[in-house]
């Protein structure tokens, strides 16, 4: 099988999987309990206005009309209004995810440059206490219920200290004109330093261990010894030699890691008052705001199957030993 | 550990006198052998070891809950006949009322919350953990052995909860089944069963190609039996690997909706005392005796399912192990 027969054949299947879990998203979302009209319907309306406002969204018409009319909408990237605000759900999206975005990705950036780090010592230096001291505070890291670290640190740095912002994206008082003005600003920085680095403690064991691991197994490669003969230094075997080679898996787990931790911050979100992504679609799914919740549920579904399609593809562009079969 | 004694001989005199017993009885006697063999090999670690002891704590904990509480964790201080406005200081910082922790801001003792909070983590640690070894170990011998067109469904299947984001769904199936333990068992297992499915399936796959299994189905056993004596003893490590890691992933997904206030808001547990303590913003109240303890508690349980789960690792893939 080519190249390009593969492209075609994921490519399909991406398809496929996006259509299998939008499907699935509609079905449950019909299935939850409680009327979401009730939010929206006051109980001094005439039956016949509240009638008519159901209609107006389509409530009233068969499942299957829904569910057609869900697809063709979604095939035109139309994800609906919102019940609660009448907003558009993409509108809700494209104000929400960037806050996500930027949170994860700056934890992100940080966790895997000293995961990857670690990981590579740990991987050089087996057998020392050093390594087992970092092992194991890999594993106690990622045993702490995230929020709950999130919390310790609202508490100890924000409240007690004073060091930190208790909750939100910026200040009271700060008026920024959009998006990049206010991600530019020193003060978001400074709302960011909480959230990101409970985050990128939380990430850091994951490139850490596969680090290790995937180390382990090239040091005990003919080249390493090869190095070792012409007599490089250990710095230089370790990060450009064993380094370089081992990195693969932990790049590629990485694209999937960033897919699955899109929706995966919504607890960080929570606890730092963060107007993220995941945070939101609870929030509809808790008010019964079907579009809103669905419309953001497929946008992190989509993030997970795309950066898994994209880590397919860089194994075959980044080691040329990989083979489409 | 004693079988390592016995004569090179002793696989023949055992079946020979196995012939008196019946074919069950057998079955149960390898399984026992297997079972103590890696007993032996994941005690031999002092960490697990340790894990095990701190697992067992919070089980009599749980269970013996109504005798160590020292307060019903459901029913609020009331002080001259009106709820109390403010938390209760623990004793041994001088508070009144005897409660060793003190109380919430809605008059609970946090101490008998917290004895009380076992039972809930345990139950999803355990029965999730055991639901999604049994599903995933079955969907994987499954798939695995037979291959073709039962292997290609299965796995379709698995792929598809592969893409589904892992906290999101989960909280939407929890808020869809209605809260309770057995919505967070069901995410938990659907979620968690498809890394042990798809991780089982591959050394069976191979074991499926091993000598042993051919000469077994060449002389006439059944696939039942094949699957059942020759296959699952091997991939058994790597099942109790899955499923101590599956306590821990349990524990935590419940800690989570609760916190998020999905779960049973009536309900005691530790994640619903971290929900209650953040509404009440114990944070910036600085009443860290409310919402340190639950945290710790989970993060002692659930290192205790992944150092286990590390054992098992180390058993599976020798290569591993820390140290030479």
């Amino acid at each position: 099988m080519g190249k390009t027969e593969f492209f075609v054949r994921r490519t399909f299947q991406l398809v496929v999987t996006l259509w299998a879990v939008a499907t699935a998203l509609f079905m449950l979302f019909r299935l939850m309990p409680g009327d979401p009209t009730s939010y929206i319907i006051s109980p001094q309306m005439t039956p016949e206005v509240r009638r008519r406002i159901i209609d107006s969204y389509g409530l009233n018409d068969p499942l299957w009309v829904q569910y057609v009319r869900y697809v063709q909408n979604l095939a035109t990237f139309d994800l609906g209004r919102s019940f609660n605000t009448n907003a558009q759900v993409s509108e809700v999206i494209m104000t929400f995810l960037p806050n996500t975005l930027v949170l994860m990705l700056s934890a992100f950036v940080i966790a895997y440059i000293i995961g990857i780090t670690l990981g590579v010592l740990t991987g050089w230096y087996r057998g020392s206490r050093f390594e087992k001291t970092t092992v194991f505070g890999a594993l106690i890291g990622r045993s702490f219920p995230t929020f709950w670290v999130g919390i310790m640190v609202v508490w100890l740095f924000g409240a007690q200290l004073g060091l930190l912002p208790l909750s939100g994206m910026r200040s009271m008082g700060t008026n920024p004109s959009g998006f990049l003005d206010t991600v530019l600003s020193l003060d978001f920085l400074y709302h960011l330093i909480g959230p990101a680095s409970v985050l990128a403690f939380y990430y850091m064991g994951y490139p850490l261990l596969i680090m290790r691991n995937s180390m382990l197994e090239t040091l005990s490669e003919d080249f390493i010894e090869i190095c070792r003969a012409k007599g490089l230094s250990e710095g230089a075997i370790m990060f450009k030699h064993a380094a370089r080679n081992a990195m693969l898996p932990v790049l590629t787990a990485a694209a999937i890691a960033v897919g699955y931790a899109v929706g995966g911050s919504v607890l960080i979100e929570t606890v730092f008052g963060w107007p993220g992504i995941g945070r939101e679609m609870i929030r509809a799914v808790l008010r019964r705001d079907y579009p809103v919740a669905q419309g953001t549920f497929l946008v992190l579904a989509l993030a997970v199957v795309i950066m898994n399609f994209f880590a397919d593809l860089m194994y075959g562009v980044l080691d040329p030993r990989v083979t489409y079969d | 550990m004693s079988q390592k004694k016995q004569s090179i001989f002793a696989e023949l005199d055992e079946y020979e006198s196995d012939d008196e017993f019946s074919a069950w009885q057998r079955n149960v006697r390898l399984w026992k052998e297997t079972l103590s063999e890696q007993w032996g090999l994941l005690t031999d670690d002092g960490l697990v070891v340790a894990a095990m002891a701190v697992l067992a704590t919070f089980a009599s904990i749980a269970l013996f809950a109504p005798y160590l509480a020292p307060h019903n964790p459901t029913e609020r201080l009331y002080r001259n006949d009106v709820l109390i406005a403010r938390w209760l200081e623990p004793s041994f910082l001088g508070g009144e009322g005897g409660y060793v922790l003190g109380t919430t801001a809605e008059g609970y003792g946090i101490l008998s919350q917290l004895i009380y909070g076992a039972r809930p983590a345990l139950i999803v640690g355990i029965v999730a953990a055991f639901m999604t070894v049994g599903i995933g170990t079955m969907v994987g011998l499954t798939a695995g052995y037979y291959g073709g067109y039962v292997d290609d469904f299965l796995m379709r299947l698995v792929d598809f909860v592969y893409r589904l984001p892992l906290l999101p769904t989960a909280h939407v199936l929890v808020t869809l089944l209605g809260p309770g333990l057995d919505s967070n068992i069901f995410a938990v297992v659907v979620l968690q069963g498809r890394t042990s499915a798809r991780v089982i399936r591959s050394p069976v796959f191979s074991l499926r190609g091993r000598s042993f299994v051919k000469a077994a189905k060449v002389s006439g056993a059944s696939n039942w039996r094949i699957i059942s004596r020759h296959i699952a003893p091997n991939i058994l490590p790597m099942a109790f690997l899955y499923g101590a890691f599956a306590i821990a992933w349990a524990i935590l997904t419940e800690a989570g909706v609760s916190f998020l206030g999905l779960g049973d808001p009536e309900s005691v547990s530790w994640g619903v005392m971290l929900q209650n303590a953040r509404v009440y913003s114990a944070m910036t109240e600085g009443t860290w005796w409310w919402f340190m303890p639950p945290g710790i508690c989970i993060a002692l349980v659930v290192i205790s399912g992944f150092l286990i789960g590390r054992g098992y690792e180390e058993i599976v893939n020798p290569e591993l192990q820390a140290g030479t």
